[in-house]
């Protein structure tokens, strides 16, 4: 069902993790859906992206596409992180099968989100950047459970 | 070889060697059409009959009442559209329940487009159909009551014993799917006051594609598929002669190994429910406690999703199967462990395993240790558990 490089990037997910006091931070989806993104970004004063880490709640291609998403946007301007498009992590990863397509555009969403965190942060505009559209924290509430 | 450990008994079994032996007569030599009338086509006759009488015999049922189809699919499509279509004179209301299995549902669906109205019963937190529901749900026009012997998913036994004494006492037909069932527990048509059951041979160390539907003497329901006069006119086709010597095989071992072969794999379920439940924190058991089938285990663990965790066992050579959405072609999980009260994201951590004749304790120790390692290796990529932990510090 997945391309090897999606079975790679599951089984050794590069950039897993937190950062402390990221420059920004975005999480998209949600987890009735079953996926959720969180992508952590540590930007320079020269507005370089030096480190990125991901957590994930989701299927193989939401963490595939997420450990991808990461190595594309690392080292990376971010006027650069913005071209990092869906399509872009899809292709990297040889493809994506079509129900799995969303899997990839909430890659693209999570690292928007990250950046719009720190646009927001630092008072400065990013070029072509709107304000994320998934919000995780809706009826957050509700769901609490005894085990 | 490299390591497999099937656990997906629910899904579909190993045929039997046994009865594999059985069939393969039937394709090369004894390969004649029993309709036909010279005499070397007579013993598959003689071999039709012979297993519908095994068959028969394993339900409390005569042969006569035994009709062999393409599987359970089949048998769920043929009880409800017909016995719709058949004393729609009478009523066109029709109960079910949240849990069944597709068959079941979207052929209601569909009865529902064609002008019958359908009511879908909820079940308790254990996936138990309340009586006093189907009670209050029971109507003068109701004509059929279909519930599940036993859910595919969760394992959940349901009352089938009181489920038919409500329908005989009403008037009123109780269909089955036994499909998860037969071949496990004892399953008497008359005991429960059963009129249509589904089974099936796959689930049961039989071959795949062959199934039968087996319907009371005296429930007036047609032809599904119209030719020949196979199956008392009830349902036309060539019979599949190695399928039915197979399905016919299998429920004999079935029925001849029951006791030994559950009371095992009751003890191994235990033991691995148990062992899950002490050893991963964050976790519970989804179904009944004990009216459940004897092979089926089915958990949900927080914070983390059913396709990763499939996919991380399946590196290791262990097969289950998740009621994600991932692993449902849709965005909502298993409609089962919705049903039964589970938040979406529960559901989406949901794993079911499904014992089979051949597993061993070591085997089930071999997943616990396994489990225990992807479980914690998920949850430390996942935002919801960092989230869970920061919060409860």
């Amino acid at each position: 069902m997945y391309s090897a490089k999606v079975m790679d990037h599951f089984e050794h997910p590069r950039n897993v993790g937190e950062i402390e006091n990221a420059s920004g931070v975005g999480t998209v989806g949600n987890a009735k859906c079953g996926d959720i993104m969180r992508i952590y970004l540590d930007i320079d004063e020269n507005q370089i992206i030096r480190d990125v880490k991901f957590k994930t709640f989701g299927c193989g291609a939401a963490v595939a596409t997420s450990s991808m998403a990461t190595e594309l946007v690392k080292g990376k301007s971010i006027q650069e992180a913005m071209q990092v498009t869906n399509k872009a992590v899809m292709e990297a990863l040889d493809g994506l099968p079509p129900v799995k397509v969303h899997c990839s555009l909430l890659a693209e969403e999570a690292i928007h989100a990250a950046l719009w965190d720190y646009a927001g942060k630092h008072d400065i505009k990013i070029e072509g950047l709107e304000k994320p559209k998934a919000d995780i924290h809706e009826g957050e509430e509700e769901e609490e459970e005894e085990y | 070889m490299e390591k497999l450990i099937y656990l997906d008994n629910a899904a579909t079994t190993k045929t039997a060697p046994e009865v594999v032996e059985a069939m393969l007569p039937y394709f090369t030599e004894d390969y004649g059409n029993p309709s036909s009338v010279y005499g070397f086509a007579a013993k598959n006759k003689s071999a039709v009959d012979e297993q519908r009488e095994v068959i028969a015999e394993a339900l409390g049922a005569d042969a006569r009442e035994i009709y062999f189809t393409a599987g359970g699919s089949e048998a769920d499509n043929w009880a409800l559209k017909a016995a719709a279509e058949a004393y729609e004179s009478k009523g066109r209301h029709i109960i079910t329940t949240k849990i069944e299995h597709h068959a079941i549902l979207h052929t209601a669906e569909y009865l529902e487009s064609r002008g019958f109205e359908v009511t879908y019963l909820d079940v308790d937190e254990n996936g138990v159909v309340r009586l006093d529901d189907l009670r209050a749900a029971i109507r003068p026009d109701t004509i059929l009551i279909s519930v599940m012997y036993a859910n595919n998913e969760i394992g959940t036994l349901e009352p089938v014993v009181e489920i038919g004494k409500l329908a005989h006492e009403n008037g009123i037909l109780f269909h089955t799917d036994a499909v998860q069932a037969f071949g496990q527990i004892p399953v008497n048509v008359d005991a429960c006051h059963i009129d249509l059951l589904s089974a099936s041979g796959h689930k049961l160390n039989g071959p795949k594609g062959i199934g039968f539907l087996y319907i009371r003497k005296g429930v007036k329901i047609r032809s599904f598929v119209h030719g020949g006069a196979q199956e008392r006119k009830r349902r036309a086709g060539t019979e599949n002669v190695p399928g039915i010597v197979g399905l016919g095989t299998a429920v004999k071992r079935a029925v001849r190994t029951m006791e030994e072969r559950t009371e095992k794999e009751r003890e191994l379920r235990d033991y691995l429910i148990g062992r899950v439940l002490a050893e991963i924190p964050y976790c519970r058991l989804n179904g009944h406690g004990t009216e459940r089938l004897p092979n089926n285990a089915n958990f949900s663990f927080r914070f983390i999703e059913g396709e990763s965790l499939l996919i991380r066992l399946d590196m290791k050579g262990i097969c289950g199967s998740s009621g994600s959405a991932c692993t449902s072609g849709s965005l909502d999980p298993s409609h089962v462990l919705l049903a039964i009260g589970l938040p979406h994201e529960t559901a989406h951590g949901s794993l079911r395993l499904t014992l089979g004749e051949d597993t061993t304790r070591e085997d089930l120790d071999y997943v616990i240790d396994s489990l225990k390692e992807i479980v914690a290796g998920l949850r430390e990529m996942s935002p919801l558990y960092e989230d869970y932990i920061k919060k409860n510090k």
